[in-house]
């Protein structure tokens, strides 16, 4: 079976040989094995790219494959990272506070240990007190747990609302971006408990690594996020081989016939929402220690609606036409955000990339569904069917 | 003959127009029935009524030997209790190959985690076979349902329907559009089918009812206006007036 599920999707096995062959020069170039191709930085922006190719391939099964236009999936990429963040954040402040009492003439009491934590996470909004949402932070175990089950339950009760009243369409959009936009203004609050638009930070410090120079614990996140990504993408073509694939297309060209086939096609939209939502955080907690923060304007609607451009850009329905969007267009928007794109000087106005970058990205955006809907991925067809034509 | 299904007393409006008006049919098992009637008397709304779409404002719909209300099930389980539908436009999966159409339709567990578990049921090829060479599609089963015929895509659709193994086939004019040699073979398909299980035609064209040999019932305004043989029903002179005669 394992041999039939390569042959019938080729594409699988080309993309893992990419990936590995990537991570190797990638890794041959780094700093930490003594070259200086890679900067440290570069690194962790390669790194923090493969994380975003991971949520664009989840948002590619949930729209380009399934037809369910979420427009809040990098919401639930926020949720990983500030699950994972709360963790790192609450371990490290515990390891420098008790490095500093443990010069004090008395042991501290395990009150006054959990205060000092407290007056420095939360000093910044004006508190010391543990939220009841920083309960389990002090267990890498349970935050996992949390970057998993967090999303997932999310997902499913929204999933479960909107879906059992066939909300489709545009109207289904709105929806998932009124969820992120009420989440992103939610943790703006500073009494929400997650220290409001400071959000958390530290996080590229891992706790009990302090040893680890950043050079081999970007390298180490580096293979982390390419691990995640190549098992991503074989769990999604391996989930949409087959009949399963079949009904998760059938339902995006027709749901009203799927229903007649006798398929629940809620459950099926359920089921891939929710997935897809797990698999978008797992990739937002490999994202934040590598971006070493989060806070809550890393989920505004915008983000979201970036997602589906990237997923659009590269090609719906195809896993690497997620992948090809999300490098290219996230690798480009640095650039030219960065200040490295030349300014334009038309002499009565110049052209600043920094401000007009937008504008080209929806020009682009635009110009492919109007004159290029299967996206860059659809490239791969026309060179295709040549090369059969030629036959 | 047993009672399959039994459609009694049921009216629907849509903004007060009566679509259905207190409309009775009884279908047999392994029946052929054909529903006739001019535009507007309420012949899709009956199908939408059975399958689940639309839900009847009064009457009942009693289903098979247990007596189960069809009004208390969604659309995904009526088509499990074996009620299959073909639409009047042909709706196949155009993107998707004739296999995938019929394999998608085949009687198997519909939940996800059986299509992502039992991958490899071994008759599935067999059955999809035996389906594709009752509809004459066997050389096309690699073929996109998209690159297909008009007759085609319908045959494609009625295989769909089989594939199902539905104890009733509603039918919604298969013979549209199709020419005189791909009628022949619609109706050799559906007499096959109608010898093990209910099959209910709804045709405008009198020809092709005229060859399926079966009793008709006439619609009109949402009601039964007549119900026996074709040509019973043709000498009826309410049938002449409202529909025949005009």
């Amino acid at each position: 079976m394992e041999r039939t599920f390569i042959v019938k999707n080729p594409s699988v096995l080309w993309f893992l040989l990419g990936l590995s062959v990537f991570t190797i020069v990638v890794t041959i170039s780094s700093e930490s094995a003594g070259s200086s191709v890679i900067s440290t930085s570069l690194l962790k922006t390669l790194g923090k790219t493969l994380c975003l190719c991971l949520v664009a391939i989840a948002m590619d099964v949930v729209w380009g494959y399934c037809g369910i236009l979420s427009l809040g999936h990098f919401a639930f990429f926020g949720i990983g990272g500030y699950a994972i963040g709360m963790w790192l954040m609450y371990d490290r402040t515990k390891d420098i506070i008790v490095g500093s009492l443990d010069n004090n003439i008395l042991p501290p009491t395990p009150d006054e240990v959990t205060t000092a934590i407290g007056t420095q996470i939360f000093g910044v909004v004006g508190s010391s007190e543990f939220p009841l949402i920083w309960a389990f932070s002090h267990s890498l175990t349970l935050q996992l747990l949390a970057v998993v089950l967090v999303p997932g339950l999310m997902a499913l009760v929204f999933g479960w609302l909107a879906f059992r009243s066939r909300v489709t369409g545009v109207y289904l959009s709105i929806l998932t971006q009124a969820m992120t936009l009420a989440l992103s203004l939610y943790l703006f609050q500073n009494d929400t408990g997650l220290r409001g638009n400071n959000g958390l930070s530290g996080l590229q410090n891992i706790p009990g690594l302090d040893a680890v120079s950043q050079a081999t614990l970007s390298l180490w996140f580096f293979w982390a996020s390419a691990v995640a990504l190549g098992a991503g993408y074989v769990f999604f073509a391996w989930m949409l081989a087959g009949k399963f694939g079949s009904v998760i297309r059938a339902i995006r060209d027709d749901e009203t016939r799927v229903r007649f086939l006798g398929y629940h096609v809620e459950t099926y939209k359920l089921f891939i929402f929710t997935t897809t939502a797990m698999i978008a955080s797992i990739a937002g907690a490999l994202y934040y220690p590598q971006a070493g923060i989060i806070n809550p304007a890393e989920i505004a609607p915008i983000a979201s609606i970036y997602l589906a451009v990237w997923v659009a850009i590269g090609g719906r329905g195809r896993l690497y036409g997620a992948v090809i969007g999300a490098v290219l267009v996230s690798l480009t928007s640095s650039w030219f955000t960065g200040g490295n794109a030349p300014d334009i000087n038309l002499s009565i106005y110049i052209v600043k990339w920094t401000d007009w970058w937008l504008v080209l990205l929806g020009l682009t955006f635009v110009g492919v569904t109007l004159f290029f809907p299967k996206g860059v991925g659809g490239l791969f067809d026309l060179a295709s069917s040549r090369r059969k034509k030629q036959q | 003959m047993n009672t399959l299904l039994e459609v009694s007393g049921i009216s629907v409006s849509f903004d007060g127009f009566k679509a259905i008006n207190n409309l009775s049919i009884q279908i047999g098992e392994a029946e052929m029935r054909a529903i006739i009637g001019p535009n507007g008397a309420g012949k899709t709304t009956f199908m939408d009524i059975v399958t689940g779409k639309t839900k009847p404002q009064e009457g009942y719909v009693i289903w098979g030997e247990k007596s189960v209300s069809l009004l208390d099930m969604n659309e995904s389980q009526i088509a499990q209790a074996g009620i299959g539908r073909k639409f009047q436009k042909p709706t196949v999966f155009e993107e998707q190959t004739v296999r995938e159409n019929i394999t998608m339709a085949l009687k198997n567990p519909r939940s996800p985690l059986d299509l992502l578990f039992n991958r490899a049921a071994k008759d599935t090829e067999d059955r999809v076979r035996a389906i594709s060479d009752d509809i004459g599609l066997t050389d096309a089963l690699g073929q996109l349902s998209g690159a297909l015929s008009h007759g085609q895509k319908q045959w494609l659709e009625i295989g769909m329907l089989l594939a199902q193994d539905p104890r009733l086939l509603l039918v919604d004019e298969p013979a549209a559009g199709m020419s005189a040699a791909e009628r022949e073979q619609t109706t050799d398909i559906l007499v096959r089918a109608a010898k093990t299980r209910a099959v209910v035609v709804v045709e405008h064209d009198m020809e092709f009812v005229r060859r399926l040999k079966c009793k008709v019932t006439v619609l009109h305004q949402g009601s039964v206006l007549a119900e026996g043989s074709l040509d019973h029903v043709t000498k009826n002179q309410d049938v002449i007036d409202v529909y025949l005669g005009r």
